[in-house]
């Protein structure tokens, strides 16, 4: 479903230190540090797999999920997904792809969630008959049917993130990219939504490709893990290969950036 | 197709909403019609002679302009799409089955023809009641009237073209405040929004007159007005259709490029 070998993305970011006197030095020369946020990375995510995409900040998650969803075009590598290259064929691949960024909104801001979804039903093309069954479920499951009269902006961010991600499925995305998607949420919308994320693996043989700092999340969610630092994938494996007996998954995953040095 | 037409209705019903801000433009551009008007009749009472435009013309210009100035001025750019740029919202929008370019330009008329509709009519009827020459005239024939519409519409489509590719430089700069400034302080002089464009020095006119600012809101005003009929209509008219294409066009190849090397900010 997804083949990613020797992706290459580097990033030119400006540096300077703190200060007046370096602000004004910096006006006319600027000093860059190139960022490699993704340094020959490959994997492969077979179709219908849940895998959970670990790592510490800055480590390429997102670049990654930016380049499978055609919005970064990677420098240099080979990316297909679903028989398609994101970025050369963006418009089609985006219709059958579902993307959450935990941290920003993809709801209009000072308009009701449903004319939103309305929205996004003509973005896609979504046919009366699914999205009727489609918002009636997710309705169900994230228990939204108090929120959809509501302006975006008046949402709390938990209740906004429930919007977002039902947002992202309202197509019936054959892949499925969580950024981050459980910030925010209580303890009751957390379980929802894993439960609900699983539900869709199981019953729409979802592929789903999840990048999260919540550990549960992947305990939860995720039979494979892949975990990346400094744009390369470091390990392939299950959730178990890396358990060492009797410690707290938070530990466990401290103690592996650690080995890795990343 | 659809779904362009449902981001203008979202974005229509959205402006609908501002009726304070409605309200306090209208009550902007009636006074600010009023001062020019003054000023210009000051220049007029000089010397009548040397005034470029009959002077009923020129009153009814500028309350036309005001009237229309959140359909046709290039100031009123929309910030939402400056600041998806600037924070990286934008990355949603691309990875949605969408033309960018389309739908940032339904959004754009949209807002610009909400906005237009709220508050045109109020200055345009108290300017009618205006006693003669400050006010507002009729337009010299129902022909020059319609004209006007098309005029108008074609008006609009060169100034949202223009603003598209403002929005797609921001790409490039990420900060938006610069490169406004300079779109918006050039544009509205070149288009005749300080004073209109036949004021403009012989030579200096003619110049002005080929470049897309005088396809903004110079051509529909002074076809209102009777300024401009007959053969240097016809022309302007065309002049407007070509900016329309020639903007549309650079606006996409410039959007092509830019999508190539997107970066987004704020990880």
């Amino acid at each position: 479903m997804i083949e990613v070998s020797h992706l290459q993305k580097t990033f030119r970011v400006a540096r300077r230190d703190e200060g007046f006197q370096n602000a004004v030095k910096a006006l006319f020369r600027r000093e860059y540090q190139e960022i490699h946020a993704l340094n020959d990375l490959s994997f492969s995510i077979g179709e219908g797999e849940m895998v959970g995409y670990i790592g510490p900040n800055g480590a390429g998650k997102s670049s990654t999920i930016k380049v499978l969803s055609g919005v970064l075009t990677p420098d240099s590598g080979r990316c297909v997904v679903d028989g398609r290259v994101p970025w050369k064929q963006r418009v089609k691949h985006v219709c059958q792809i579902g993307v959450v960024f935990g941290q920003r909104s993809q709801l209009w801001w000072d308009v009701p969630v449903a004319d939103s979804f309305a929205l996004l039903k003509d973005i896609y093309k979504i046919p009366d008959a699914l999205y009727r069954k489609n918002v009636a479920e997710l309705t169900e499951l994230l228990d939204l049917s108090e929120l959809l009269r509501t302006p975006t902006r008046q949402l709390s961010l938990g209740q906004r993130m429930r919007c977002e991600i039902a947002a992202s499925l309202l197509h019936s995305p054959k892949i499925l990219f969580l950024d981050e998607p459980t910030i925010g949420l209580d303890a009751v919308s957390k379980l929802a939504v894993r439960d609900f994320v699983k539900r869709l693996n199981r019953e729409r043989k979802t592929t789903v490709l999840l990048t999260t700092h919540d550990m549960q999340d992947i305990e939860a969610l995720a039979s494979r893990v892949l975990l990346i630092g400094k744009g390369k994938i470091l390990l392939d494996g299950t959730l178990d290969d890396i358990r060492r007996g009797g410690e707290q998954i938070d530990e466990t995953i401290a103690h592996l950036y650690k080995k890795y040095d990343i | 197709m659809k779904k362009y037409l449902s981001f203008f209705r979202l974005r229509f019903v959205m402006n609908l909403q501002y009726r304070v801000a409605a309200l306090a433009g209208i009550v902007c551009q009636f006074f600010w019609g009023a001062m020019a008007i003054l000023a210009f009749h000051a220049f007029y009472e000089t010397d009548p002679a040397s005034f470029p435009m009959d002077f009923q013309a020129t009153a009814s210009y500028i309350w036309m302009q005001q009237a229309f100035l959140g359909l046709l001025s290039v100031g009123g750019m929309d910030n939402s799409i400056f600041d998806a740029i600037h924070n990286g919202d934008v990355v949603y929008e691309v990875c949605r089955p969408v033309d960018l370019y389309a739908m940032w330009f339904s959004n754009t008329s949209a807002t610009r023809v909400a906005r237009a509709l709220l508050r045109c009519v109020p200055p345009l009827i108290v300017a009618a009641f205006l006693p003669k020459p400050f006010g507002l005239m009729a337009p010299p024939s129902l022909t020059a009237l319609l004209l006007f519409f098309v005029s108008l519409c074609l008006a609009l489509l060169v100034t949202v073209s223009f603003c598209m590719i403002v929005y797609i430089l921001t790409f490039y700069t990420i900060s938006y405040r610069g490169v406004r400034l300079v779109a918006v302080a050039l544009s509205d002089f070149m288009m005749g929004g300080v004073v209109p464009l036949p004021f403009f020095p012989e030579g200096f006119r003619q110049f002005a007159e080929l470049l897309p600012f005088s396809c903004m809101e110079n051509v529909p005003l002074r076809v209102y007005s009777g300024d401009l009929s007959g053969p240097p209509m016809a022309r302007a008219l065309l002049l407007q259709v070509f900016w329309v294409f020639a903007l549309v066009l650079l606006g996409k190849v410039l959007e092509q490029k830019v999508l190539k090397r997107v970066i987004v900010q704020g990880g």
